[in-house]
């Protein structure tokens, strides 16, 4: 019961102490896949048979540290299995060997989509993590294997090899294609400036293969994708140029409505916009995009940070109707009014919270969507098997801008909120992390945010609760995305339906 | 000749990556068995072809160089491309999306069947049949390249059949996630087999 607690004052050490053995770079020049003779163990034809797949034992967080530490950002390795004498502590660190990356997002390097028919690659490996760093366009390729507790980088592409061989800068989501590793990008090579887009890896040598689109269209800001691989549609979404985010949220063009607000559906194959919604000015950075895992459906979910009308966040649902794509409103979650003295000074004039909903993820068996309310300090759970009609089913609170709710496992107020969130492959564990974006954070809450991590059990038949003994502190170091052995539920795309 | 033109169209029909499973998944995504059958069907023909193309080219060969010149030079041909493929086995050509019709389909498997050799793989074996012609019944170009239509014909037809049986038993037996424990390394093989067949096809042109 206590090992938590103890774990957490070693994620301290293991931070103010010198760097552990790992982060000793080994770079190894060539990379030759192994001749697998069967396919990958945690490749799954369908949703469904991954959701039998074993529990997950580790999980892999970006960690950053902000401009100033002077610390390098960091890979760190956290035992989540129960039996495990170390479990919920942070069992390594992988130190990068480069200070400001911006560790964000970062993914593996193949998953079950290897097992789709029209481009089979059943014997390639889960085995590296593609590792952006948004703010330095470096990208690096970490080794889980032979240790799942000692990842290695064998290789780095340096920004200016990424830059030049993309036509982007600024890489962010990561998905494992059938074909190839996607990644998408916030900005145009040596700019600030738009368009982001879409870039592909080599499978098996990890080099820039070149931009993904042929036909953009009017497209121009970038943020997430992920697709219905099964009917040759890839979905992207809209955030904000990187002069928009960089230094911080820009409240004038916020206020303008310049962030984005519109949605895109491509033709996967011939790797074109086919169409884009746009859901009104003033919801504003759409962000996230969750498809359903079964490919025969065509629907999914996109979050909305904010209204500049009323504060609101948004879940949206895209769905076919007519041989067109639709968006439909179908989750809107009010703001919270609040003493002007509790707000952070981007909030004063409003006096109220955003629950600034910054992260979304949805269950492999499409029931359960979990969402992130950054701003007031909650995570909701939707049961949307009628995709239409969400139904609010669980709630927790922890942090959150005036809140502050803190942790059976932490001392005193807790500074962030929900935001990450990763859901495990059988849908009975949901783990989530509390930082944004380090500029973004110091935005929001100015008084020196530390990282966390927690976890939440799931009830089969909906509902969710706090695991009041998982509590991982990682002191000064903030983090983000969480990535975990064998796959999740935002990571793996299947092309059987069960 | 002929059992090798058979083993070979067993080998493909077996292969996940050749066709069968691309059929099996076009039905279940669209709901009906019917998809399934009627997907194998350009997929042989698109195998087929490619197979076709490599015959015409080696008919073509004969008419201007001698019977021992072409063996050698396609068992060459095979360990130059078997050497290629057993150190890039894992890559393969990639074209097509899953919504696809029947060209497609026939276009994709003509792909797939011409980057992997199939109809190299084959050469060995028809230019030994037609041997046997010349030795038996002297030098005729016609039944001999009528051989090896009907030989490529029986080549097609097992794959079929195979890929037909194949799809069959996973679509109503055991499911798809017999993928995850028997979707064996087929290129690794292929690979390999290029290799043997190659060195083979090259003593067998040297033999008296």
């Amino acid at each position: 019961m206590t090992r938590c607690l103890l774990a957490a004052r070693g994620n301290r050490f293991l931070y103010s102490g010198f760097p552990t053995k790992s982060s000793v770079v080994q770079v190894r020049e060539e990379i030759k896949p192994v001749a697998l003779w069967k396919p990958d163990p945690s490749f799954y034809p369908s949703a469904k048979m991954a959701m039998q797949a074993p529990p997950e034992r580790h999980a892999y967080v970006a960690a950053l540290n902000p401009a100033g530490s002077n610390k390098p950002d960091a890979i760190c390795v956290v035992d989540l299995d129960p039996d495990s004498a170390t479990y919920c502590q942070v069992v390594n660190t992988l130190e990068l060997p480069n200070i400001g990356d911006e560790l964000h997002h970062f993914g593996w390097n193949a998953c079950s989509s290897a097992l789709c028919p029209y481009a089979p690659h059943p014997h390639l490996e889960r085995r590296y993590l593609i590792v952006p760093g948004l703010r330095s366009s470096r990208i690096y390729v970490i080794d889980t294997k032979p240790d799942p507790r000692k990842p290695q980088i064998i290789k780095t592409l340096e920004p200016e090899e990424v830059m030049a061989k993309s036509g982007y800068s600024r890489p962010h989501t990561v998905h494992c294609g059938p074909d190839a590793i996607y990644i998408s990008a916030m900005g145009s090579a040596n700019g600030d400036e738009g368009p982001g887009g879409i870039f592909m890896l080599d499978h098996f040598s990890f080099n820039v293969i070149g931009p993904w689109e042929l036909h953009r269209g009017d497209q121009e800001l970038a943020y997430d994708f992920w697709w219905h691989l099964a009917q040759d549609v890839l979905i992207s979404s809209e955030w904000a140029k990187p002069s928009q985010f960089e230094n911080g949220l820009v409240p004038e063009d916020l206020l303008g409505n310049k962030y984005g607000h519109r949605i895109h559906f491509w033709d996967l194959r011939k790797r074109k916009l086919e169409q884009s919604i746009d859901i009104g000015a003033e919801h504003q950075m759409l962000l996230e995009l969750r498809p359903s895992h079964d490919p025969r459906e065509s629907y999914g979910f996109a979050g909305v940070v904010v209204s500049t009308e009323d504060l609101s966040a948004s879940i949206w649902l895209w769905y076919r109707e007519n041989d067109q794509w639709q968006m439909k409103k179908v989750i809107t979650i009010p703001p919270v009014p609040a003493e002007e003295k509790d707000l952070p000074d981007l909030l004063k004039g409003f006096k109220a919270v955003p629950p600034l909903v910054s992260d979304i993820d949805l269950s492999l068996d499409d029931r359960f969507l979990y969402v992130a309310c950054w701003g007031t300090g909650e995570m909701h759970q939707y049961d949307v098997s009628d995709p239409h009609n969400p139904q609010l089913t669980g709630k927790v609170e922890i942090g959150g801008v005036v809140n502050k709710k803190g942790h059976p496992k932490a001392e005193g107020p807790l500074l962030g909120a929900p935001q990450m969130v990763e859901i495990s492959r059988d849908g009975r564990r949901v783990y989530f992390t509390n930082s944004l974006y380090s500029t973004w954070d110091d935005q929001f809450y100015p008084d020196k945010m530390t990282g966390w991590m927690v976890k939440v059990d799931v009830d089969p038949d909906g509902g969710i609760s706090l695991d009041k003994d998982f509590f991982i502190d990682f002191g000064e170091t903030r983090v983000h995305q969480v990535r975990l052995e064998g796959g999740d539920a935002s990571t793996d795309s299947y092309c059987f339906s069960s | 000749m002929w059992l090798a033109m058979i083993l070979f169209g067993a080998f493909h029909g077996l292969n996940p990556g050749m066709g069968w499973l691309f059929a099996l998944t076009l039905g279940l995504q669209q709901r009906s068995e019917r998809v399934i059958w009627l997907s194998l069907l350009p997929i042989a023909l698109g195998h087929a072809i490619a197979v076709i193309a490599v015959v015409l080219l080696v008919l073509a060969g004969l008419q201007f160089v001698p019977l021992a010149t072409v063996q050698r030079f396609s068992a060459l041909a095979l360990l130059a491309f078997g050497f290629y493929k057993l150190f890039n086995y894992y890559r393969h050509p990639r074209w097509v999306g899953m919504k696809v019709g029947s060209g497609d389909l026939l276009l994709w498997s003509f792909l797939m069947a011409s980057a992997h050799g199939a109809g190299l793989m084959l050469v060995p074996a028809l230019l030994g049949g037609s041997d046997a012609a010349h030795a038996h019944h002297g030098a005729h170009a016609l039944p001999e390249g009528a051989g090896m239509f009907l030989a490529v014909g029986l080549h097609t037809l097992t794959m079929l059949l195979v890929m037909g049986a194949v799809a069959w038993i996973v679509y109503r037996k055991l499911g798809l996630a017999v993928l995850r424990s028997s979707w064996i390394n087929f290129d690794l093989i292929w690979a390999v087999a290029l290799l043997i067949v190659g060195s083979l096809a090259l003593w067998m042109s040297f033999a008296p």
